[in-house]
């Protein structure tokens, strides 16, 4: 067992009767089990298949502060630029895990939007209902996550409620606690016919080493509509392992899109649950990385009722020693007739030190269905190349237009447009490159 | 304008040109004919400054500088415009945008100021109807699901508004039926001045009866082994290839 986990068994002991929802036994009972299982597994290592390709060990060695501090020094400044300024949104903004109430702006009015330690306090039922339903018993991550987490977004949209803005949630890390190992959850629940955008990301704004540990769990009712964009940009020094679980019923449609520009290791584990006849699950996501930096994108969608379709395109571009890994596992179980499962993961290697592990999965037990996937892994084309510089465009730019060519398709479903302009930003800025022609 | 000596290159380990020699003025129209694997678009390529070739020997000199010491987009910015065989397709980038994009970096390679956006929405204007394409095109993504004829189209397009000095149609005529032949032609004779050349590549007469050359050179196995007049083209349509190789065996 590793000294960070020993530090987290130990930690629980003492931090426990102060967690939020430490009143509740169901939610008690549901700790101490996850904790458990945790100590029995320990951390996994690169001899786990779902883990080969991706060591956790340089990111886990470091002495991290497990029951962190809030600061307060924290001022709307410092987190300005991580949110989307020329947009009116809600706000749910954590300091080193706990909410600021300072920062954000929430509302009980028509909807819930507050804050995961209210509901473990105050919404017994609604926990009993949802909470670690989505998000399976016996994943290492949710494990551990479940044990500590107690605060986070908690967003609760009435059946046939329109959200009508934006939420954003903005997970900052600063230096107060030095190396800092973070926990917090979301519980994302979207009734009959409601819809609602959400924006997410995680900030360390410090110089030492962060670790998040993240759970987010995503119920979508019948025709239920939810789109979900998580936009990771983090420092060099902030690890993060992104546990997203989407539980969809009859009609929903769900979109979650992953846009990985930054941080030093980042894991997104991503599974839908496709419940329900007619259910359409999106998700796709650009990754632009470079030196030292690794991302590594493991879905699943879990086919389990006929006539639902789903939709992955992941576009990753690697310069520098970067790495990255794509693992879609798509599960066609044997009641899920009609499936329609799209999946498809290209990837362009700007650098010779680049490095990517793809690795589609099929498992379909039904026999009427329709699947397709592919993925590919290539340099820019060379004659495309020669023909834009023949027609006077200098061979960064070039390159920089054809890169962004070659990504901008995994754009297309996000409806927000300051969204799309703020990444279109953000990637003319990876490629370093002027991105007028695409605006 | 461009005086190409004793030019020698090969591909890989290949020798495709065996020292060309060749002068063009400006307001000169070239054709180079010749049959396949000949060395014809090889020359194109050098000239435009495609990499996959190897310079063994000989120069190109244009208007006085080294040609051959530039990178593709330095020739471009001096006016080098190579209208392509088989234009690329490049998704997500729409003609107009790239259009701005190539005529705006060749303005600051040449240390100039960038195009007002009028007057590149009026020139884009004058230069659909020339070329009698419609408007839409110009949203499209770059050369993405074109036919053919409209790729080649849009090759002149980008050559009407790039207004190069020495303009090489490499093989622009293949792929086009007659009526699209006709408005390439016409496209491309509008565009001619004392000021600028053309050289035009084909294997046909066919292109040389609407765009008129002033020249005409055999290429073959690497080398130009004839030249003459608008004649040579017609006498080339009439008795084909087998007594130029017959003289050159």
């Amino acid at each position: 067992m590793t000294d960070l986990a020993q530090d987290l068994l130990s930690s629980f002991v003492v931090a426990e009767a102060g967690l939020n929802g430490a009143k509740n036994l169901g939610v008690v009972n549901m700790r101490k089990e996850a904790l458990d299982r945790f100590e029995a597994t320990g951390f996994p290592t690169t001899r786990d298949e779902e883990w080969k390709y991706t060591n956790l060990k340089p990111v886990l060695k470091h002495d991290y502060k497990i029951m962190l501090k809030s600061e307060s020094a924290v001022s709307f400044g410092d987190i300005k630029q991580y949110l989307l300024s020329d947009l009116d949104t809600y706000k749910l903004v954590f300091i080193n895990g706990k909410y600021s109430s300072w920062l954000s702006e929430s509302t009980h009015q028509s909807y819930d939007i507050c804050t995961f330690a209210a509901a473990l306090n105050k919404y017994p039922d609604i926990l009993a209902e949802y909470l670690g339903k989505a998000a399976p018993a016996g994943e290492t991550f949710v494990d551990l996550n479940t044990a500590f987490a107690d605060d986070g977004a908690y967003i609760r949209i009435k059946a046939n409620q329109t959200v009508d803005k934006p939420i954003e949630i903005l997970y900052i890390t600063t230096d107060e606690n030095g190396t800092s190992f973070s926990q917090n959850r979301n519980l994302i629940i979207v009734e009959q016919n409601a819809e609602v955008q959400i924006l997410e990301r995680h900030q360390n704004l410090g110089d030492t080493e962060s670790f998040t540990n993240f759970v987010s769990e995503v119920f979508a009712a019948r025709d239920a509509r939810v789109s979900y964009y998580k936009v990771q940009n983090d420092s060099d020094k902030a690890s993060l392992v992104d546990n997203t679980h989407v539980k969809q019923a009859s009609g929903s449609n769900v979109h979650v899109g992953t846009y990985s520009f930054g941080g030093k290791l980042v894991r997104n584990n991503l599974h839908f649950y496709s419940g329900g006849e007619h259910a359409e699950s999106h998700m796709d996501g650009i990754t632009i990385i470079g030196d030292g930096q690794t991302v590594d994108h493991h879905t699943l969608v879990d086919h389990q009722e006929p006539n639902c379709y789903s939709r992955e395109l992941y576009k990753g571009i690697y310069l520098g020693k970067s790495h990255g890994v794509f693992n879609g596992k798509v599960l066609v179980r044997q009641k899920a007739q009609k499936t329609n499962a799209f999946q498809q993961n290209d990837n362009i290697l700007l650098s010779d030190k680049a490095k990517v592990d793809t690795k589609p999965q099929l498992e379909i037990f039904a026999d009427d269905v329709r699947c397709s996937h592919g993925c590919t892994v290539g340099q820019l084309d060379k004659n495309a190349l020669f023909y834009l510089r023949s027609r006077g465009i200098p061979k960064r730019e070039a390159e920089g237009l054809m890169t962004y060519a070659f990504a901008s398709d995994a754009l297309e479903y996000v409806k927000i447009p300051q969204l799309e302009k703020r990444l279109n930003g953000v990637i003319a800025e990876k490629l370093g490159i002027n991105l007028e022609f695409a605006l | 304008m461009i005086k190409i000596k004793d030019l020698q290159a090969r591909v890989e380990e290949k020798e495709i040109l065996r020292g060309i020699n060749l002068e063009i003025g400006p307001g000169e129209v070239h054709a180079i004919m010749g049959p396949n694997g000949s060395g014809k678009s090889t020359l194109s390529s050098v000239i435009a400054g495609r990499e996959d070739y190897e310079v063994t020997g000989g120069a190109i000199d244009f208007e006085g500088e080294d040609l051959l010491d530039l990178d593709p987009e330095e020739r471009a910015h001096k006016g080098i415009f190579l209208s392509f065989q088989y234009p690329v397709e490049i998704p997500g980038v729409t003609v107009s945008n790239f259009i701005k994009t190539a005529i705006n970096e060749s303005r600051k390679g040449r240390g100039e100021e960038p195009m007002e956006a009028r007057e590149m929405l009026a020139k884009m204007r004058e230069k659909t109807a020339l070329l009698e394409m419609d408007k839409s095109y110009l949203s499209r993504s770059l050369n993405e699901g074109f036919s053919g004829g409209e790729k080649k189209r849009n090759e002149i397009f980008q050559m009407a508004m790039l207004e190069p000095k020495l303009a090489i149609l490499d093989e622009t005529d293949s792929g086009l039926d007659i009526d699209a032949l006709r408005i390439v032609a016409n496209g491309v004779n509008k565009l001619r001045s004392e000021d600028n050349a053309v050289v035009v590549i084909t294997h046909y007469q066919r292109l040389l009866d609407y765009i008129e050359p002033d020249f005409v050179h055999v290429l073959y196995n690497g080398k130009i082994v004839k030249s003459g007049d608008k004649n040579l083209a017609l006498e080339l349509e009439a008795k084909g290839y087998d007594w130029i190789k017959a003289e050159n065996a």
